[in-house]
């Protein structure tokens, strides 16, 4: 300690102080800045190079050796691990050929391999996580203001009673009755192809949930008036009384007409 | 006039007969009794098991429990009683009908018959004297002869309907101040420098970090539901809603306004310029918003301009920055109006 005392006046001493500062700092946000992505994914790094390999072998011809995207795909940096689960595991990615969109399918991997290339994605750039079971627990949501968010955000696509619909060029908004509860958190945080994102910032976790338990209630749903014929409304309904009910008509009128023997 | 004769004792001189001449056939019923006899029942039976399904569907209201279910193949899990009701009811009506068509083609005479349409213009003496009538009229109320008292009558059916037109005009409700014409109230919104931008439904302020590029916000101003309070209905809504979409500055190529935007976020109207639809199918990557009613297509990183489809003009752009709290605002209303294209518009 004396030899600190002696040189406390020292010009240099205040040199010394402030690498040590920035070196503490620094340190210690890199400390703090690593606990995040170890911790959301608990992924091992021979999970991330078993992702490495899957990649390389059946993505990078279009998204590029590094992920960096080319003229057939996107880039893949900052998509996040939600983005790769929901377009591998749904089957959409890899494309089975080119297309105004990509088609769901039966995934061509397994979850083991899902994870490794979510997890290697994700190694890449910070981008949205996978959401966790409790993120997309509706339990005891309100399905009734789910109802509403649905109805102000997603009916416009996907349908007020989530059939899908039409967009331009081709593309479309999927069906949702088939649609898992982690699939839908997935599709609102990253935005599938045309769909665009409802971020946490303006639809909060709470909110999603809401929505999730809408869909959940329409998928539950039964039909108490039989035939629900597609569930599209007056379009379907008004095609079968042409056909159907019309037909019945002419065929009634016809039996009127003919001479009996 | 009327001429009925049964087919075949027809003159022969009729040049222009409306019925093909062929020779009447003779049903089976008309020639065996025991055809006959069948029909008979099978009339009679029809109508009966119409009495028998109204017993039924009497039945089916008070046995049937009503939250009781049934599989039919095709149509799915429904309600037992909503069809047996259906099935009784409809049946019991339609048999009477089908009952009462088979007695007619069976059992009823079928003999082929002329029915000779009359001469259409009125006969020459009347047409006369309904002339004569005019004539007389005219001269008996003096209308020729007292020309003040005819052109008195004239101006006052030429006035009288002035007021509707007064009354027409008076139809809208004149806006806040009750002096605005129907053209000014469809021109302004209740968007106005720093008014708070709010998410739809959920109320919430918003933050530009909030909003990702490629997200989509569907918002109202802060002041909506105290309107809509104070109007009573949802007047305010159907010009104010707005969309929020965020993109890459740099894939901006127009703007209605410089600097309308803010750091990418840009805020078009909600309200399809064709007719009025309400629209958000917002495609993230082409950044086309799309109308389902009749598919115009506008781009919103053009300045809303119309892509496809029979809208007329650009979708509005609302001009927006952040408060120095850091939340998103309208820097004024729109600058043209929202909507469809009215008359004093052009």
């Amino acid at each position: 300690m004396k030899f600190l005392a002696a040189r406390r006046r020292n010009p240099l001493v205040a040199l010394g102080l402030l690498f040590a500062a920035l070196v503490a700092v620094g340190g210690g946000y890199a400390v703090i800045a690593n606990v995040q992505p170890a911790q959301a994914s608990l992924v091992s790094q021979t999970q991330v190079e078993e992702g490495k390999k899957l990649y390389l072998a059946g993505c990078s011809s279009c998204h590029g050796m590094d992920a960096q995207g080319s003229a057939n795909g996107p880039t893949l940096l900052g998509v996040g691990a939600a983005a790769v689960d929901f377009q591998v595991s749904t089957g959409r990615m890899p494309m089975a050929a080119p297309g105004a969109q990509a088609v769901a399918k039966a995934s061509v991997y397994n979850e083991e391999q899902v994870a490794a290339l979510a997890a290697y994605v994700a190694s890449l750039a910070p981008g949205p996580a996978i959401p966790t079971a409790e993120d997309v627990s509706f339990e005891g949501a309100n399905v009734a203001e789910g109802g509403v968010l649905f109805r102000t955000n997603c009916a416009q696509c996907h349908q007020a009673a989530g059939q899908g619909g039409a967009l331009t060029q081709g593309k479309w908004a999927p069906n949702l009755m088939k649609a898992t509860p982690t699939e839908i958190y997935e599709a609102m945080i990253t935005g599938p192809q045309s769909m665009p994102i409802f971020s946490d910032g303006t639809l909060p976790k709470e909110n999603k949930q809401q929505i999730i338990a809408y869909i959940n209630n329409l998928q539950n749903a039964s039909s108490p008036g039989g035939l629900d014929l597609g569930r599209l409304g007056p379009v379907t309904e008004g095609l079968f009384l042409w056909t159907a009910v019309f037909a019945a008509l002419i065929g009634a009128a016809i039996w009127i007409g003919i001479k009996a023997r | 006039m009327t001429d009925i004769t049964p087919h075949g004792s027809q003159p022969a001189k009729l040049g222009h007969s409306p019925v093909a001449d062929v020779p009447h056939a003779l049903r089976v019923a008309d020639t065996d009794p025991r055809a006959a006899k069948r029909a008979e029942r099978q009339v009679a039976s029809m109508f009966l098991l119409s009495m028998i399904l109204v017993v039924a569907f009497i039945v089916s209201f008070i046995m049937i429990d009503k939250d009781t279910v049934v599989y039919i193949p095709v149509f799915g899990v429904v309600g037992l009683m909503t069809i047996m009701l259906g099935l009784t009811s409809g049946l019991s009506i339609f048999l009477i009908g089908a009952g009462a068509i088979q007695w007619a083609k069976k059992l009823m005479p079928d003999v082929e018959v002329v029915q000779m349409r009359h001469e259409m213009t009125s006969p020459a003496d009347a047409t006369a004297e309904a002339a004569a009538n005019y004539e007389r009229g005219k001269d008996e109320s003096g209308f020729a002869r007292y020309p003040i008292i005819r052109r008195t009558l004239i101006g006052a059916m030429a006035l009288f309907p002035i007021p509707a037109v007064f009354l027409l005009r008076d139809l809208w409700s004149g806006g806040e101040s009750g002096i605005e014409s129907p053209d000014e109230i469809l021109s302004h919104t209740l968007w106005r420098e720093n008014m708070h931008i709010l998410v739809a439904e959920t109320g919430q302020k918003i933050r530009p970090e909030d909003l990702p590029v490629g997200g989509l916000v569907s918002a109202v101003p802060a002041n909506l539901a105290e309107e809509q309070e104070r109007a009573g209905n949802q007047d305010a809504l159907g010009k104010a809603a707005i969309i929020l979409v965020r993109m890459e500055p740099s894939e901006i190529v127009a703007q209605q306004g410089d600097g309308w935007d803010y750091q990418g976020i840009v805020a078009y109207s909600k309200i399809c310029t064709h007719v009025g639809c309400p629209i958000a199918l917002y495609e993230q990557r082409t950044h086309h918003l799309l109308c389902p009613c009749h598919q115009s297509t506008f781009d919103l990183a053009n300045a809303g301009a119309v892509v496809f489809g029979p809208a007329a003009r650009n979708m509005p752009q609302l001009p927006i920055t952040v408060d120095n709290e850091g939340y998103l605002v309208a820097t004024a209303d729109f600058a043209q109006p929202v909507g469809p294209s009215f008359w004093e518009r052009g």
